[in-house]
């Protein structure tokens, strides 16, 4: 719906998770049995906090400029124009993340079947973060220090997420079947798909007034 | 509509597009209560506040390309060149708005109104940051809406006199 000219805002998010992600060898030493059994959790947090990085985004810069006011006046269900903004920053904060947890898997001992259930976690879990996500940001519009805000508000709600998430991945790692792990994820998705475009539609009336 | 600081004309404007919504009383648009349209009130509707609504990253192009459509206005890109030439953006069609005057950017959201085909027009100090001869262009803007059947509601601290069709002055104190 709008394309997004600011590289470096996506490019932090990407970093931040990478650098975070690769901390914990670091700090933990070079085990790989020690490293492969915390990494579900290591990468899921780091996906948990870079997408908090990039959530302050949603809406700010287009309520600072005044382009939200448009969007709201467009004869178009406000659901939908939410539900395009939350698409667009899933594609250019989220899907990224995705795309490089492999690396961050592989660096962590993970196995080869293990990182193919990890993407498919991030990818079911991620647009939740987002979804979930734009709730919080919407409702701390134009508010001081927003940004602490929407991560006490959040990443409560996060933890659902985090648990199935980190779960599936943690399944795989010991051998188990992380399939229970990502139908109860998918089954979040559709929850936040269903109720958070409405949530944030209306929170967004209530913070432009 | 005229009136000092706090006198209330931004809020009166932004109860008049829904931003905002109204302690007492009733605001119809064409017999209906405005709340009780839906979406498609705003199809009538284009408001133009303090904030230019004007995404500094785009080009002047691109942003009328944006609102265009996501007001469902059909357009091409002659209809989005010959808007920019008549507020005198030619030639800056492909800057950045970030790099344009105050003044300039002004003038990307006063493009948006010659390619609205809203009833109403909404506009809050309009004025601000435009030069002479950019005021004579709202001027005639407006009044050509207002030959065309449209109507306009115009919060302004500056004198606007305008030759179209039926004009009244409302003023507002504290």
């Amino acid at each position: 719906m709008l394309s997004w000219r600011r590289r470096a805002d996506v490019l932090s998010t990407l970093f931040f998770f990478v650098i975070v992600a690769s901390l914990f060898p670091l700090g933990i030493g070079p085990e790989t049995e020690l490293l492969r059994s915390i990494a579900p959790g290591v990468v899921w947090v780091a996906a948990l906090l870079a997408s908090m990085l990039s959530l302050g985004r949603v809406f700010a810069n287009d309520f600072q400029d005044g382009t939200l006011e448009q969007l709201l006046l467009t004869p178009q269900p406000l659901f939908l124009v939410v539900a395009g903004k939350v698409f667009a920053q899933w594609l250019t904060s989220e899907v990224p993340l995705v795309l490089i947890a492999p690396l961050l898997g592989l660096q962590l001992g993970l196995s080869k079947q293990t990182l193919v259930v990890l993407v498919i976690s991030l990818l079911l879990g991620t647009p939740v973060l987002s979804l979930i996500g734009s709730i919080g940001a919407a409702l701390t519009l134009g508010l001081r220090s927003s940004s602490v805000l929407i991560a006490i508000l959040v990443l409560p709600l996060y933890i659902p997420v985090l648990i199935f998430g980190a779960g599936a991945v943690q399944a795989s790692v010991l051998g188990f079947d992380p399939q229970p792990h990502l139908y109860l994820l998918g089954a979040v998705l559709v929850l936040s798909l269903i109720f958070s475009p409405w949530a944030t539609a209306a929170a967004l009336k209530i913070s432009v007034e | 509509m005229t009136g000092p600081n706090g006198s209330g004309k931004t809020s009166l404007l932004r109860i008049l597009c829904r931003l905002l919504p109204q302690e007492e009383g009733r605001v119809e648009w064409q017999g209906a209560e405005i709340h009780s349209l839906g979406e498609d009130f705003f199809a009538d509707v284009t408001y133009l506040g303090h904030r230019h609504g004007v995404k500094d990253e785009l080009t002047a192009e691109e942003n009328l390309q944006v609102t265009a459509g996501v007001n469902g206005i059909k357009f091409d890109k002659d209809a989005i060149r010959s808007a920019l030439v008549k507020v005198g953006l030619s030639g800056r069609e492909s800057l950045a708005t970030r790099i344009l005057s105050e003044g300039q950017r002004r003038r990307v959201s006063l493009a948006r109104l010659i390619l609205s085909n809203t009833k109403l027009w909404l506009l809050d100090e309009i004025l601000t940051s435009l030069d002479a001869s950019s005021v004579l262009l709202v001027r005639s803007l407006i009044e050509e809406h207002i030959a065309g059947g449209g109507m306009a509601i115009v919060a302004t601290h500056q004198e606007l006199t305008l030759n179209a069709g039926q004009s009244d002055r409302l003023e507002l104190k504290t």
